[in-house]
């Protein structure tokens, strides 16, 4: 196994672990906000507060310690995606600046509950700009001028391909939130929200799998060489899409939200390394592969001792946070009142 | 938009997202220390008072941490975004320390979440004390990592260069470079001091306008002792920068003195202003600069004039100098007479007057930061890497800079304006008084 190939598996799972936790998150400010719409708020908000609140800054970090891995591992990433994607990354950090701040200024400074609608909204807006790099990955939208490399706007946003990624970032960000909120509620005892989620899970569920289905098809004609990786790695796509089953079934059922969820993770990180490896070695393509883009071999070591090192320490971290908050059952049923 | 236009624009987007973030980042160093500090003292004196002050603090502090989150955020993406040619240069070198500072943050991210909600888990007070240990880590180290990418880039070294290319790199000798151990330390204690002289000036503010509690006065007092302390070290620590900079980086240091014949028996230059290469109107204080950079009254000290023009930093930043030591000086001399003179019983101390000296400090010392890393990054100039890249040539080439400025002008005054309206309202709605006695209530089983 080459070193570029081990950055790159460190990388892609970093990102993984951030679009299921900030899934959770962008998901559940916008049922909150729907909920206050709708005037089912009391419903879900306890139970989406009591999740947040300990791990809002978290989630962050897993954003941030994707962008500096990849511009660590493979430097020359910042030369093409960074001229390129100023305007689309700028808005998505604008949107998460607001997003972030207001939910402490709201939950911790009792500042005015109006922002829930921004907040909402701002939420679903920040996965579809994120997700537009991987739509300007698959290669076509990026020309080499003498300048620099240079975005095609209209290119991108007359592109379907585009869109498709897009309503697939919004209904995955949907799916993924009510499943395990729906698991959450239900640990929580809380039987009103655990029904209420239960049926935005199971509304979202057939949207994201035909548009993730779609985006395939549209691969076909975009980027002939991925599809035909993609199909190569069928068994992959194959495998997730019965774990999605597995997970719908239970939660009609009403039966384990806690396996369903865990089923749900399978589906995704399935799907997920299936598209990274049949994308393998292209970061952008055609210009920008793996191997040409790679840091020094003796920066590339440091790193990954930095990394082996640093998980020694989040990991046990990580697991504390989870058993006294996530899977501390007075704590999740609100029986414990540990002022903040 | 030209070339030129996309420099000018990312250089003044680069600097408004810094010098905003310092300000949250900053407090964000310093005061998991006092709140640690406050905390630990509470337990040794068995006094309620400090354990509700760190209590106080950290519901403020989180309103701070969100703000510097955000925009730290930020500032890392504009990193690629503005700078990508120095980037896909440097990103061999720098990505080491970028990389663990990550990690500082991470761990100070699990553990402030851990220590807030478990505010009165623990009947021990002492384990709710080691909760804070990681966090005051990660705070303090995100900070020696950051600044070690900023001292690399004073300081480049640990590479060759081929084709324009870094190569063989050494990541450790390029993060322990000769700026590394003045900066980090300097940027430790001045964050330490800052974060004091905030909190005093709040206490102090709070003593002014009515209240008359001595949790105030406990806070106040501790926190104009460590205030002490630090601008103390803060002030040391600045005398080791000089001497660096007279060894490694003369020219910033003579564009900051207006030094510009080299000479031995230097004199240091004090205020004073520029016109027409005539220095006007500065206090001069013999053999100051010797002295200052080599420690040795009669040393030679290079002048601007052995270095050609087009290597000159702007010279305004002498004004940037003077700013951040004369506040510096202030504050050790105001934090030396309030400690002395409550020990001493003076009266003055004790004044209105005073309280508003003290007050004025925490704007003061944000101040002293902000014109310090305007002095050591302009100083800088015109090198993004010194001596081996030209911020010219760094910047990116994409023509939308202008209006990203804008939005983010925009973003930065909303969370200004945010995070001070949440602050003031979160004290002035529920004042340490009230807070007490709903605390004495709640423990007496008196549900109110």
């Amino acid at each position: 196994m080459t070193l570029e190939f081990i950055g790159i598996s460190v990388l892609w799972l970093f990102l993984f672990g951030y679009i299921m936790i900030g899934s959770i998150d962008f998901g559940a400010g916008f049922f909150n906000a729907y909920g206050t719409f709708t005037g089912k708020q009391h419903i879900l908000n306890k139970i989406i507060q009591r999740y947040l609140s300990p791990v809002w800054e978290i989630t962050n970090v897993f954003l941030v310690f994707f962008f500096v891995g990849i511009v660590g591992f493979f430097p020359q990433t910042a030369y093409y995606y960074g001229t390129t994607l100023l305007v689309p990354a700028s808005i998505a950090i604008i949107l998460l600046a607001i997003r972030g701040a207001y939910y402490a200024f709201t939950t911790y400074g009792g500042l005015d509950k109006r922002f829930t609608y921004i907040y909402g909204l701002a939420g679903l807006i920040i996965p579809a700009s994120l997700s537009i790099v991987l739509t300007i990955s698959e290669g076509g939208f990026v020309a080499i001028e003498e300048s620099g490399p240079v975005l095609d706007y209209w290119g991108l946003f007359t592109s379907p391909l585009t869109w498709s990624i897009v309503v697939l970032s919004l209904t995955a960000v949907l799916y993924i939130s009510a499943v395990f909120l729906t698991w959450y509620a239900n640990l929580a005892k809380d039987e009103p929200a655990t029904n209420l989620l239960r049926k935005y899970a199971l509304f979202w569920a057939l949207p994201s799998i035909v548009t993730a289905t779609g985006i395939i098809i549209e691969l076909r004609t975009h980027n002939f060489l991925h599809y035909q990786r993609l199909i190569d790695v069928w068994w992959m796509f194959g495998v997730s899409f019965i774990l999605f089953l597995g997970t719908v079934f239970l939660i009609l059922k009403r039966r384990s939200y806690g396996l369903a969820f865990i089923l749900l993770i399978g589906q995704f990180l399935l799907a997920f390394f299936g598209y990274g490896v049949s994308h393998y070695p292209y970061l952008l393509y055609p210009y920008l592969t793996i191997y040409d883009s790679f840091t020094n071999k003796a920066m590339a070591i440091a790193l990954i001792f930095a990394f082996i090192a640093g998980l020694a320490l989040l990991i046990p971290s990580l697991i504390l946070v989870l058993k006294l908050f996530v899977f501390n059952k007075e704590y999740v049923q609100g029986k414990r009142n540990d002022h903040a | 938009m030209s070339n030129s236009e996309s420099v000018f624009f990312s250089r003044v987007l680069t600097e408004l997202t810094l010098s905003f973030h310092i300000i949250y980042a900053t407090i964000g160093v310093g005061i998991p220390l006092m709140i640690m500090i406050a905390q630990w003292v509470g337990i040794k004196k068995q006094d309620k008072h400090y354990i509700l002050l760190a209590r106080r603090w950290t519901r403020g502090f989180v309103i701070t941490v969100a703000v510097g989150v955000v925009t730290g955020t930020a500032i890392g993406l504009q990193l690629s975004l503005l700078w990508p040619n120095f980037m896909s240069l440097a990103g061999n070198v720098i990505a080491l320390p970028l990389f663990m500072e990550t990690f500082a943050f991470f761990l100070e991210a699990i553990f402030l979440g851990i220590y807030l909600y478990t505010w009165d888990r623990f009947e021990n007070q002492k384990k709710h004390l080691l909760l804070l240990i990681p966090v005051a880590i990660g705070a303090s180290f995100s900070a020696v990592f950051i600044t070690i990418v900023n001292a690399f880039m004073n300081a480049p070294r640990g590479f060759d260069i081929e084709n324009g290319q870094l190569v063989n790199i050494d990541p450790l000798l390029s993060m322990f470079n000769p700026a590394m151990p003045s900066k980090v330390s300097h940027v430790l204690a001045t964050s330490y001091m800052t974060s004091a002289f905030v909190l005093a000036s709040i206490g102090a503010f709070r003593l002014l306008k009515g209240s008359d509690h001595i949790y105030h006065k406990k806070g106040l007092y501790l926190m104009m002792k460590l205030g002490l302390i630090f601008s103390i070290a803060s002030a040391l620590i600045g005398d080791f920068s000089g001497k660096y900079l007279a060894e490694h980086q003369p020219v910033k240091l003579a564009a900051a003195e207006w030094h510009f014949e080299t000479k031995t028996g230097a004199p240091i230059l004090m205020f004073g202003i520029l016109d027409d290469g005539e220095v006007k109107y500065a206090i001069k204080v013999p053999y100051g600069l010797s002295y200052l950079s080599h420690s040795d009254l009669d040393a030679e000290v290079i002048g601007l004039n052995e270095f050609p023009e087009d290597e000159w930093p702007p010279l305004y930043i002498h004004y940037l100098f003077d700013s951040m030591v004369m506040i510096g000086m202030w504050m050790v001399l105001l934090s030396l007479m309030y400690v002395l003179g409550l020990w001493r019983k003076w009266r003055f101390v004790m004044s209105k007057t005073y309280k508003w000296l003290i007050v004025l400090g925490g704007p003061l010392s944000i101040i002293a930061i902000e014109a310090g890393w305007w002095l050591t990054e302009v100083g800088r100039q015109p090198w993004v890497l010194r001596g081996i890249q030209r911020t010219e040539d760094a910047a990116t080439t994409s023509g939308q800079v202008d209006t990203m400025l804008l939005l983010f002008a925009g973003l930065y005054l909303i969370l200004g304006i945010g995070s001070a309206v949440v602050l003031i309202r979160m004290f002035r709605n529920n004042p340490v008084e009230q807070e007490l006695a709903d605390r004495t209530a709640e423990e007496e089983g008196v549900r109110l």
